[in-house]
């Protein structure tokens, strides 16, 4: 046990050493519990932490759980805040829903939670999702691992920072227009968006319904593939969930022989920083050493996918979060005299700048006499956006492209500037338009902060996916452990690693 | 005032009595106690999404399938954006531009009067909670202290049908209702319980001269459930409009509120306030495919309808149809007539008893058809005592009376209160020979040629024996014995 490092632990490694009895569950949490203890003040990767029912529920699953044990028993996991969880509150990193009390759970946590998963926590988030560096938060901003000064991305920046910090084995993040694969890549971690519809989203707070899916953040691509393993199927209780055509296979693939890469133009013209785009060519070229075949192509719409996708999910968000009308739950203003008073000071008050901004976009967006040319057009875009998908899928197996055109940017360096940080998304956005399953591995580094590559599939192609992510990952051999450097501090602000008592990397 | 004709149109709405609502699992239920029938969706807690109810969607094709509709091949919903604590969204999943169904018709009576009334559409969408305003003393949101919310009826399915503005008269919008009412009743898919506002209707009426074919701008009452509130609120908007119009105004769009102890309409709000309800698809639905073999399903699986129902009782018993149809439109009413009629008695004597007694007799006693004591074997035992004349039509009555009150078969009332009709000639040749005595200024009256003081003396026959004896008898024995 005491070589544990959970910077580099994988939940595959963990689930072997607690299978072979080398470890138990309540030893696994404890590390994880410690380390957030260590280094939590500084990365704030959690909204919530809930340790005692962490260290209760792993001693369980030592004792009286031991002949009954899931297939994922005693990994400790931490949970997006935008997934609800029955008597853990919940709050989407929003006062409007400060204290909030979940009355059942989500059923991508609950399928968790029944094969014995450890829940370690709530994670920090934009505020109900919207966002690309988790600073639209009401609880404060979390800080990237790799350098304590710049954003973790976001909006499941918490989720991915605390896979990172080494302060949760694996976590499950939510990605509408990228929210789970550009912190992934800003954070140096694996990060999944699963074809929409491969997972439930009953229980997972909408931002924008037809773009929202759930899908894991971990330190490997085989530890995604597992966790996806197990969160994916048709649930009664979402209409648009399906059943994926085959089972999750476990990857295993060494080579890439056979399997053909595009590489879309448009994806790398505008704004991809060099750094980037040096370990983008790089990868590349490595995809070809393992004997796959890369082809540069064409998905024309691409620009028009950002300023659609600006139309619709606000549109979807505009309905989505008016039942926060301090009427049953959450947030109420206790300063009104009547009811649309009460409605407007709750709001008022309840919600970020950021959220009103979507709130009232998507309003006029369908407003009578606005929707045609608003909502309407950015719908027939998002067709558009899928035709190119498909017809380049006629022709190529995957798309890569990088998945943010920058590293981690300093904290604060685009709030005021809304569409600077929407740019954040652009290589993302387009895949949730289409419903497509989206990896991104990390590829290396640039100044010292982590290059995300982004593998995109057709639908239901998860297994494809991940087989090629799996090799790839292994030829280019990223050490996940951050630094936990503090460039605003102008030198690195002493090693953590240390402090959670374990070897430095080489 | 005879210048102007109204042109009134009517959008309901039906509670459909399904197991569950429309989109959770929680039961549909009435007076349970408040908010015990609700869930993470019927109450909009975050991440809560809507599955659709099958059944509901069959319940509503019935209806739509009824009223001659076309079945649309692909149905989406919409979200109907507003806020209000009714609406725990702040949206209604309602149906916007591909509704279920469109383009039917409904045929109704009024007299002997076929009328027919183009249907818009028919749609599915969910109840709001309700809204309970207290510490006031109307129960209406003005002048009370605080409001409550029971979200037991919201998320109940609903379907809206909206019909044309081809309704000509008040009178004819009532008869309207009416009869849908009995068509959704019979489909089997609501019990249309009044009292518990499981149908509810807005009507819009506007007026313009006689014959002319475009429409003036019409006026809206919304949400009432009373037949009668429904007919005296458009009579009285039909003056108040043409008072309007004839004075060389422009009638407001707006709605109106009746006040049944005025009698008046009074505006409610005007459209100006109008909501933008930012209609957009629901995205958390997939839009569904509506299989052409599953409709044909539905269809055949629909009861007999009360229209086609009437149209079988004039061919078949030899009605009227006017008979027909008070018979024929209500499911349980014309159920129990026809149980009566397949007693092998005489149809139209039966439809008679039925309409008359029988209807005054469920009315006096609030009763449904079939409950009490007159089962269909009774009725039609009673008939058949009446027409091979047993007893006569007027003590068929006293045992009507004594049967529905007492119980028993109407020959054992008849023979346990000796009801029998009295034919017996000599017997009855003794009453009218003491009633000609007792009489002597009629009898001059009659012999001076005053030939209808024969009835004077039948009357009289019939009184002295307690309305047993053959009134046929009686008049010819009266005859002789006034002519002797």
């Amino acid at each position: 046990m005491g070589t544990l490092d959970p910077l580099r632990l994988t939940a595959r490694e963990a689930k072997r050493l607690l299978v072979d009895g080398e470890v138990s569950a309540a030893e696994l949490a404890t590390v994880y519990l410690d380390q957030i203890e260590a280094v939590e003040d500084r990365v704030h990767a959690f909204i919530l932490v809930t340790a005692e029912n962490a260290a209760r529920y792993a001693a369980k699953v030592d004792g009286e759980m031991q002949a009954t044990r899931g297939a994922l028993a005693g990994l400790p996991l931490a949970v997006k805040d935008n997934m609800v969880t029955e008597g853990v509150v919940t709050t989407c990193a929003s006062r409007i829903l400060a204290g909030y009390q979940p009355i059942y759970t989500a059923t991508a946590v609950r399928k968790l939670w029944d094969d014995h998963v450890v829940m370690l926590g709530k994670t920090n988030m934009d505020e109900f999702a919207m966002g690309s560096s988790t600073e639209n938060s009401c609880v404060g901003t979390t800080h990237d691992p790799w350098d304590l000064n710049t954003v973790p991305g976001g909006s499941s920046g918490g989720s991915a920072a605390a896979v990172a910090a080494g302060e949760a084995l694996w976590a499950l993040g939510s990605d509408t227009g990228g929210s789970i694969r550009q912190p992934a890549a800003l954070c140096g971690v694996v990060g999944m968006k699963p074809t929409y519809g491969a997972v439930s989203r009953f229980g997972l707070v909408a931002f924008a319904s037809s773009l929202d899916q759930i899908g894991p953040l971990t330190r490997s691509v085989y530890d995604c593939a597992l966790l996806l393993k197990h969160i994916v199927g048709k649930d009664a209780n979402d209409s648009t969930s399906v059943e994926l055509p085959c089972e999750v296979e476990l990857p295993t693939a060494e080579r890439l022989d056979g399997l053909r890469f595009g590489v879309p133009g448009e994806y790398l013209s505008a704004g991809v920083e060099p750094g980037v785009r040096a370990r983008f060519d790089e990868t590349v070229a490595r995809i070809e050493e393992l004997g796959g075949r890369c082809t540069e192509l064409s998905l024309p719409h691409t620009q028009y996918a950002l300023p659609a996708y600006y139309i619709i999910a606000p549109a979807e968000a505009s309905a989505n979060l008016a039942r926060f009308d301090g009427v049953r739950y959450g947030y109420r203003s206790a300063e009104a005299d009547d009811l649309i008073e009460m409605y407007e000071r709750t709001r008022g008050e309840g919600f970020g700048a950021e959220v009103k901004r979507r709130i009232m976009i998507g309003t006029y967006a369908l407003s009578s006499g606005y929707y045609d040319a608003y909502y309407g057009q950015a719908q027939k875009v998002r067709t558009l956006v899928r035709r190119d998908f498909a017809s380049a899928f006629a022709e190529v197996d995957l798309i890569v492209s990088p998945t943010s055109p920058t590293v981690a940017f300093p904290i604060g360096s685009r709030t005021a500037d809304p569409l600077a940080m929407y740019m954040s998304d652009v290589c993302t956005i387009p895949v949730n338009l289409a419903g497509l399953p989206a990896i991104s591995i990390p590829c290396g580094l640039s100044e010292g902060l982590p290059v995300g590559f982004q593998l995109i599939g057709p639908a239901f192609s998860e297994n494809t996916m991940l087989r090629a992510a799996y090799a790839l990952e292994g030829a280019i051999g990223f050490d996940t452990a951050p630094s936990f450097r503090d460039s605003s501090a102008g030198s690195d602000a002493g090693d953590v690693r240390a402090a959670a008592g374990k070897e430095a990397p080489a | 005032m005879s210048a102007w004709e109204p042109v009134i149109g009517l959008e309901i709405h039906v509670e459909l009595d399904t197991e569950t609502k429309m989109f959770c699992g929680c039961a549909v239920t009435k007076g349970e106690p408040p908010n015990t029938r609700t869930c993470p969706v019927c109450l909009a807690h975050p991440g809560a999404l809507p599955v659709i109810n099958e059944r509901a969607v069959e319940y509503a094709t019935r209806i739509a399938l009824a009223l001659n509709c076309t079945v649309q091949p692909r149905n989406v919903f919409h979200r109907k954006n507003y806020f209000y604590p009714d609406s725990p969204k702040a949206y209604q999943i309602s149906q916007f531009d591909e509704p279920l169904a469109v383009n039917g018709i409904f045929h109704y009576w009024v007299g002997d009067e076929r009328l027919s009334c183009r249907i818009h559409r028919v749609h599915m969408e969910e109840d709001a909670a309700k809204l309970v305003h207290a510490g006031g003393e109307s129960g209406r949101i003005a002048g009370s202290e605080y409001s409550v919310v029971d979200f037991n009826r919201g998320g109940t399915p609903l379907v809206e049908i909206v019909g044309e503005p081809d309704i000509p008269s008040p009178a004819a919008a009532r008869e309207f209702l009416m009869q849908l009412r009995n068509l959704v009743i019979e489909l089997g898919v609501s019990e249309c319980n009044m009292e518990e506002g499981q149908v509810r209707w807005d009507a819009n009426i506007s007026m313009r001269p006689v014959g002319a074919t475009e429409l003036g701008t019409r006026t809206e009452l919304k949400n009432m459930n009373s037949f009668r509130f429904l007919q005296q609120a458009l009579e009285a908007e039909m003056p108040r409009q043409i008072k309007i119009l004839e004075a060389g105004g422009t009638i407001d769009q707006e709605t109106l509120h009746f006040d049944p102890d005025t009698g008046t309409t009074t505006p409610l709000r005007s459209k100006e306030e109008a909501h933008d309800y930012r209609y957009f698809p629901e995205p958390d639905l997939v839009p569904w495919e509506v299989a052409p073999a599953w409709v044909t399903e539905v269809r055949a699986a629909l009861p007999e309808l009360p229209a086609t129902r009437v149209e079988r009782f004039v061919a078949d018993y030899g009605l009227s149809r006017y008979d027909a149809f008070v018979l024929g439109s209500a499911g349980a009413l014309a159920r129990f007539y026809e149980e009566v009629a397949a007693q092998g008695v005489d149809a139209k004597l039966a439809a008679n008893w039925t309409m008359g007694e029988y209807l005054a007799h469920l009315k006096a006693a609030g009763l449904e058809p079939s409950q009490g004591h007159l089962t269909p074997e009774r009725l039609a035992a009673l008939v058949r005592l009446v027409a091979d004349g047993t007893v006569s039509s007027s003590a068929a009555k006293e045992v009507f009376r004594l049967t529905a009150e007492e119980g028993g078969e109407p020959a054992e009332v008849v023979e346990k209160h000796d009801l029998g009709q009295i034919s017996d000639q000599g017997a009855l040749e003794k009453v009218v020979a003491g009633v000609v005595a007792d009489n002597p200024a009629q009898v001059e009256q009659y012999r001076g040629g005053k030939q209808q003081v024969l009835g004077f003396f039948v009357g009289q026959v019939m009184k002295a024996t307690q309305g047993r004896a053959d009134p046929k008898l009686v008049n010819e024995l009266v005859r002789k014995a006034l002519e002797a």
